[in-house]
């Protein structure tokens, strides 16, 4: 039951959208997000929806994975769209007891629709381009200014390595913890939600028990190896700048540059 | 020149409310690694091999006497990570011991650590995964490996940092048969050609034939210092300090025991095979 569960799904492939280098996607999906919050008006939301689009054709990932990303998140995106037609004040179309719709409401629960939309689409195409662990990478050589402000970077990146690394160790014992207690008779799937909680509990103590033992094994084994910390360390890897990331870099900018155009306009527009 | 010096070694781990010090577990050690031995330590639970072996790279270090790696003393604590270089270790469980999610980058880990450039790392990666037999899986992720296969990215992990010997506290005590005779192969072969020194805890009696001297433990104390065929021909002291002796020598000893008249010091299958084809002549 929980080898559904996939945290930065990650598609490996040759595009050029998943050799660009970590950071310079990192920057590009802050970007994104921000120009789909500066983009008010309809075309310049579509220019959003077109980069997105744009950049999963040349990362080789196919839509259905934009839609299975989205399927979760579709109630919210109706949530949303409803309360914005209802309490978006403006010329009523359409109206009962006290409720009333605006054709401004309507236009923005589309848009901002269509903003959550792309919002997850391009996030969610960075997980699937990037390896786990060159997301750290980058994450780890983005903030590393801030570590020398005092925040703990290098230990963050680590703690998200060793994270990930054990996801699977760990899903793979709580499978086994629970082969067996159901072994000894344990049931775990039946009875109201109170019972089954607490059906956990016999799950969740042993797991919590053998991840503090690991935890202690790692780190001992880890100091074997030399561990001390970010300190004078170096890396295997060095991330590098290639021309796709220069031009990817333009191409958002010339991006952000249409959106800010198509607001200017389209504020004009329905001014008229 | 001898890489491990233990000069009567007494520990005993702290009691938990600080008070009087748990009786030890180790009284009075004295042994010496010489460069390029293959030493395996035996010993029942609670004899005190594994205490023994986190002497050797400083994870404890001795409540009396001294522990000497390369002259290096192991209680100098600005010389820990020199003494960590030199003496690797393996543990028990790979999976407990694998940092990264790409194997590449866990043998990587105690060289980023060094603070190793970054074109030398690479080389000495792809070396020290090569010398291990997992080429192959340099870009595999380690939860899809077999148990013997995560033991050898462990290994490769430690000799990437080129120490002059490894201790490994049970690395096969987890592993199926299979994953047992590639981690021995790997650790024998490392051995003969690199030159590297290994020092081998375990439990196995099979494993410790193949070593060239056997340590043997117990109750905190060397019982036997010598060559495998030394130690196990004392199968009646052996059995009394709760260990097994290999099954060839067990049936050497019942037939000696029989009457018959048998070498003390066979040990390997094929001299016990050939002992006996030439009893029944």
């Amino acid at each position: 039951m929980f080898r559904d569960i996939s945290i930065g799904q990650y598609f490996p492939g040759e595009s050029s959208v998943h050799r660009m280098d970590p950071r310079m996607k990192l920057i590009l999906t802050f970007s994104y997000v921000v120009m789909l919050f500066i983009a008010f008006s309809g075309p310049s939301l579509l220019v959003g929806a077109l980069f997105v689009i744009i950049a999963y054709r040349v990362a080789g990932i196919p839509v259905r994975l934009i839609l299975r990303g989205i399927k979760p998140i579709i109630p919210i995106v109706i949530i949303t769209g409803i309360l914005n037609m209802f309490f978006v004040e403006g010329k009523a179309i359409f109206s009962f007891w006290v409720f009333s719709v605006s054709a401004e409401g309507v236009r923005m629960a589309v848009l901002m629709a269509l903003r959550i939309l792309c919002l997850i689409a391009g996030t969610a195409l960075m997980t699937y381009t990037t390896s786990p662990i060159a997301l750290t990478d980058g994450i780890e050589l983005l903030f590393a200014p801030l570590g020398r402000l005092g925040a703990p970077v290098h230990e963050i990146a680590m703690m998200m390595t060793i994270t990930l690394r054990f996801i699977p160790t760990l899903i793979e014992e709580t499978d086994k913890i629970m082969s067996a207690q159901k072994a000894r008779g344990g049931d775990l799937e039946s009875g109201n939600f109170l019972q089954r909680v607490r059906a956990l509990i016999p799950i969740l103590i042993p797991l919590f028990v053998s991840a503090f033992r690991r935890a202690e094994e790692l780190a001992l084994a880890m100091e074997c190896r030399c561990y001390h910390g970010g300190e004078g360390r170096t890396r295997m890897r060095i991330l590098k700048f290639s021309s796709a990331d220069v031009y990817s870099a333009l191409f958002m900018a010339g991006c952000v540059a249409a959106v800010v155009a198509l607001n200017r306009l389209g504020a004009a527009l329905w001014a008229l | 020149m001898d890489i491990i010096e233990v000069r009567d070694v007494t520990f005993g781990y702290p009691a938990m409310d600080g008070a009087m010090p748990c009786a030890p577990v180790l009284r009075g050690v004295s042994v010496k690694i010489a460069k390029g031995e293959f030493v395996a330590v035996l010993g029942h639970n609670g004899s005190g091999k594994s205490t023994l072996a986190k002497h050797l790279n400083a994870i404890l270090t001795p409540t009396r006497g001294t522990v000497l790696i390369e002259g290096i003393d192991t209680a100098d604590e600005s010389r820990l990570l020199d003494i960590r270089r030199r003496v690797g270790m393996v543990f028990q469980n790979p999976d407990n011991q694998i940092v990264a999610t790409v194997v590449e980058e866990d043998v990587a880990f105690a060289l980023e650590n060094l603070g190793v450039p970054a074109a030398e790392i690479r080389r000495r990666v792809d070396e020290a995964l090569n010398d291990v037999g997992m080429s192959k899986y340099a870009r595999h992720a380690p939860h899809h490996l077999s148990g013997g296969q995560k033991q050898r990215v462990a290994i490769a992990g430690i000799i990437a940092m080129r120490p002059d010997c490894i201790v490994l506290d049970e690395p096969t005590a987890m592993l199926d048969p299979r994953g047992r005779a590639e981690v021995m192969r790997t650790l024998k072969a490392l051995n003969k050609d690199h030159g590297i020194t290994v020092v081998l805890i375990t439990h196995f009696m099979d494993e410790a034939t193949q070593a060239g001297r056997v340590v043997v433990m117990d109750d905190g104390k060397i019982l036997y210092d010598a060559p495998p065929s030394q130690v196990f021909s004392h199968v009646e002291e052996l059995t009394a300090a709760g260990l097994d002796v290999p099954q060839t020598t067990r049936l050497c000893y019942e037939l000696r025991k029989a009457g018959f008249d048998l070498r003390e010091d066979i040990i390997s299958q094929e001299d016990c095979a050939r002992a006996v084809a030439r009893l029944l002549g």
